[in-house]
């Protein structure tokens, strides 16, 4: 499957064409005819609600699960055609890190992160060698002696991602990595897999069910739903102009597309021979920034009143969203709102 | 303990002696064959790593089969193969093969508890580095279920210690025997009151160092 939004000058890292996989003989359909491709030092993020198959999607990307039917391509490898030998040694190549950590409750901090390379074979000096040098990317130099259950959340999670590194793979599959996190830890993780995405070069596939998570890290995102994709693109063009009524109220969660119905209702009417028109305005593109809505105001000479709005950064670029409610001639009305949409704003008007 | 004459004395040590070699050679013997047949039915089980139902259910049976047979009979039962294995089926020596046999049927299933406790995500992340079975049961599985295994030990020890009361019906001795003859059958109470006071004293012990073991090697 062609996939026009994946940024074509790089090479793939992860394809994934047409996965199916159904849990028991008529059970739940977890993937439906699922196919992705993941550039090569992209973040790609995987949302949806729990049950959608977005854990059973990066399950089968090291084939901890196996898909029915499809194909799996990791750094042009055909998974599924391998034997065991050779898919364990493709999986060394696959970091994943996990919601619960799943860290060895009786290894400490160093030794955890050594346990990949110690079931590789690699000699213990150059584990020590390794670890040395990967615990400061994490943070964690002063815990390497400590055991998990002396560790916070965060913590934890630092050493799940240090010990995903430690045979420096190419990929990293993040599945929930910060759900089980509070806001502020999953902040922190989020710079750290982001800061980590840099300077190694790691190309990061990742499942979340909180949008907030893919605003802050992620360059595409998929949406599932019922084991299918149903929608996927850029994240700015994603969060900004979602299709999908499930992408919108995933969207809405993080910047609220909503107009507020009880402050419709307060708005006051407009005065004798004039109209009250209500839009909302989606910010893109060059004029995102550009005074607007003051400019709208003085050349037209009508009123404006703010509703609702938010003007956020995503991936990035500046985007905003907003509510307005505009009072005054109707001539004069129609020709501001022809005015922005001539800058390239999104304006739709709202019915009361 | 004056309340002794000094002949019981010899006789208490000498049985205490013979209860320490045949729960402890039990013990060993038992774990040394429990963990591999516990290891075998966690792997071959319904959702192990490698699920085999040919393996697992006679096995199961096996296991389920010594554990239902009183020891007292199992221990007459087999005196053909304690003798084969024992070269005779009287003494401390023979007892300790029934010992064995019963403790290792009990170990095995209590071991396969304590490796089901172990965290599903630690082995599936073993599983997503590239570890073997191989490397899954020895390197993750073993360890992290180390402080359940020495718990489930510390159970098989103090069960010894009353099935080795038993052994004085294939001329095993040990501590219960002694009670037996001395304390019930020639009327001396006072034997048998040691004999029950040593009897709570080992497995007060035994369970007090197992109970330390457990929590120096866990560390949640």
């Amino acid at each position: 499957m062609h996939d026009e939004t994946a940024p074509a000058d790089r090479a793939t890292a992860i394809r994934l064409i047409g996965l199916r996989k159904r849990f028991a003989a008529g059970g739940t359909v977890a993937l439906d005819d699922v196919s992705l491709e993941v550039k090569q030092g992209e973040v790609f993020g995987i949302v949806g609600r729990s049950g959608a198959g977005k854990s059973t999607l990066i399950r089968s990307v090291n084939l901890l699960e196996r898909p029915d039917a499809g194909q799996v391509e990791v750094l042009g490898a055909d998974l599924l055609a391998m034997d065991e030998p050779a898919l364990r040694s493709a999986r060394r190549g696959i970091g994943m890190v996990f919601q619960h950590f799943n860290l060895h409750t009786r290894r400490t901090v160093a030794e955890n992160i050594a346990f990949p390379l110690e079931i590789a074979g690699v000699p213990r000096a150059e584990r020590a060698a390794r670890v040395a040098e990967i615990l400061p990317l994490v943070g964690l130099e002063a815990k390497r002696d400590s055991y998990p259950a002396q560790l916070s959340g965060g913590q934890k999670q630092r050493v799940g991602i240090a010990r995903a590194l430690a045979s420096r793979p190419r990929i990293l599959l993040c599945d929930e990595a910060t759900s089980a996190l509070d806001p502020e830890t999953t902040q922190e993780i989020l710079a750290l897999l982001r800061e980590l995405r840099e300077r190694l070069d790691l190309t990061v596939l990742l499942i979340t069910h909180e949008m907030g998570v893919v605003k802050a890290v992620c360059d595409r995102v998929a949406v599932m739903e019922a084991g299918r994709v149903i929608e996927q693109g850029r994240v700015f063009d994603v969060f900004t102009r979602p299709a999908h009524p499930t992408t919108r109220r995933f969207v809405a969660e993080v910047i609220g597309h909503a107009v507020p119905q009880g402050t419709l209702a307060r708005l006051p009417r407009p005065a004798e021979g004039q109209v009250r028109q209500v839009v909302q305005v989606v910010f893109t593109g060059p004029h995102s920034t550009r005074a607007v809505v003051s400019e709208a105001s003085r050349d037209f000479g009508i009123d404006i009143n703010i509703v609702s709005g938010r003007v956020d950064e995503i991936a990035g670029e500046p985007f905003g969203v907003m509510a307005l409610a505009a009072y005054g001639p109707e001539a004069r009305v129609a020709a501001a709102f022809a005015w922005m949409r001539g800058l390239g704003l999104d304006v739709a008007e709202v019915s009361e | 303990m004056s309340w002794l004459t000094p002949t019981m004395q010899d006789l208490l040590l000498e049985a205490l002696w013979q209860t320490a070699v045949m729960v402890g050679a039990g013990a060993a013997i038992s774990v040394a064959l429990g963990l591999p047949i516990a290891l075998l039915l966690y792997a071959t089980g319904s959702d192990g790593l490698r699920p085999a139902p040919w393996v697992n259910r006679p096995l199961g049976l096996l296991v389920n089969a010594t554990r239902s047979t009183p020891f007292i009979i199992l221990m007459v039962a087999i005196v053909p193969f304690t003798r084969l294995v024992a070269g005779t089926s009287i003494g401390t020596g023979a007892a300790i093969v029934p010992l064995a046999l019963a403790a290792t049927a009990f170990l095995a299933r209590l071991f396969e508890n304590a490796l089901r406790e172990v965290d599903k995500g630690v082995i599936e992340a073993a599983r997503a580095m590239g570890a073997t079975r191989l490397q899954i049961l020895l390197k993750v599985l073993v360890p992290e279920a180390l402080p359940g295994l020495i718990a489930a030990t510390t159970v098989a020890l103090v069960s010894l210690v009353g099935f080795s009361a038993m052994a004085g019906a294939v001329g095993g001795g040990g501590l219960g025997d002694l009670g037996i003859r001395f304390g019930y059958q020639r009327f001396m109470p006072e034997v048998m009151a040691t004999v029950v006071l040593v009897l709570i004293l080992l497995v007060q012990g035994l369970q007090s160092f197992g109970d330390w073991l457990v929590r120096r090697t866990s560390h949640r």
